[in-house]
């Protein structure tokens, strides 16, 4: 058995190109990580979230905070599609309600 | 309950606890742990792989989980059949594409439209996504809500209580439990934006007590958060 993998080919086919969807053909547009206002998460733990994770100062988390809270949503961060999945994964580690989306 | 977070010597905080508080967040935290699960059920996307084997490595807790069930209060716990059928389970791994909370079932989208086209990609790209990031949102929510429960059980109460002292790591992660803890409840009890009506119920009312339990949560998150943000 042990001596079947050893000499594996280097032209295995690659799993890796999983079917990613072809997605809209906008590169150039960015993608960002939206929080969503929820009426459970406090107002100084979204805060702190914002500064622990982002590093983003007092003032702006609180800005982004605010703007979650009176206008039901905020963009917090914008980059590649996998920075935003990143971004929007922690997010809900934090437990906080985030979506990404292709900004336009 | 007036025992609130400061902030400990050295960083990390304390808070005076008495007994019956500590058995209170304990229940809670054991109840939470029952719900995220050890990972090994299906989770809300469907097809799931099993926890990695070190998952497991917690023993005595998950044998003292086991018989727990008979808990029913606070009622966190649908039963690990459906999981996506569990509204806290929901709102704990929303899904990553899509319109967010104000969204509503497909109600609109015409057949063939870009708008249905659109929800279809969402969906796809949220199961995908699902697929690679449950499992570990999961099992730190698990290692959060263990910590809480090793800590409490440090404890040796006195007739007074006892001083639980956090760590800074420990802080994170008690942060990280009480939120959970306050998200699962607010969710079964449907907390929306300034709720008046839950806040002045009734002795008599069932909710009353979770409803207690709920705001208790949010005294304690609101004063960790305040010893770690200088």
């Amino acid at each position: 058995m042990g001596n079947v993998s050893v000499a594996t080919p280097m032209e295995i086919e690659r799993p890796e190109t999983t079917g990613e969807p072809v997605e809209v053909p906008e590169p150039d547009v960015p993608w960002v990580t939206v929080v969503h206002n929820d009426p459970v998460n406090l107002m100084s733990y979204v805060t702190y979230v914002f500064q622990a994770y982002f590093g983003y100062s007092k003032e702006k988390a609180k800005k982004l905070m605010l703007d979650v809270h009176h206008k039901g949503r905020a963009i917090v961060s914008s980059g590649t599609r996998e920075e935003m999945e990143r971004d929007v994964q922690a997010m809900h580690g934090y437990g906080l309600w985030a979506t990404l989306t292709q900004d336009r | 309950m007036a025992g609130y977070f400061e902030p400990a010597d050295g960083g990390g905080a304390a808070i005076a606890l008495d007994e019956v508080e500590i058995s209170i967040l304990r229940s809670l935290a054991v109840q939470l742990l029952e719900l995220i699960g050890p990972g090994t059920e299906p989770a809300a996307g469907g097809s799931h792989p099993e926890t990695p084997p070190g998952e497991g490595a917690v023993g005595s807790t998950d044998d003292e989980l086991a018989g727990i069930e008979g808990v029913s209060w606070p009622p966190f716990s649908d039963g690990p059949s459906e999981p996506p059928s569990d509204p806290v389970l929901a709102r704990f791994f929303p899904d990553a594409y899509g319109p967010g909370p104000a969204a509503r079932p497909d109600e609109g989208a015409e057949p063939g439209s870009d708008e249905e086209a659109r929800r279809k990609r969402d969906r796809a790209a949220s199961a995908e996504f699902r697929r690679y990031t449950e499992n570990d949102l999961r099992a730190r929510k698990r290692e959060d809500g263990l910590a809480v429960v090793r800590a409490l059980d440090s404890l040796t109460p006195g007739e007074r209580g006892a001083v639980l002292t956090l760590r800074p790591e420990e802080c994170k992660q008690w942060l990280g439990a009480l939120n959970d803890l306050r998200l699962a409840i607010g969710t079964r009890l449907e907390v929306t934006e300034d709720d008046d009506e839950l806040y002045s119920l009734p002795d008599s009312d069932a909710r009353k007590p979770l409803v207690m339990a709920y705001l208790w949560l949010g005294g304690l998150q609101e004063t960790l958060v305040e010893t770690m943000t200088p």
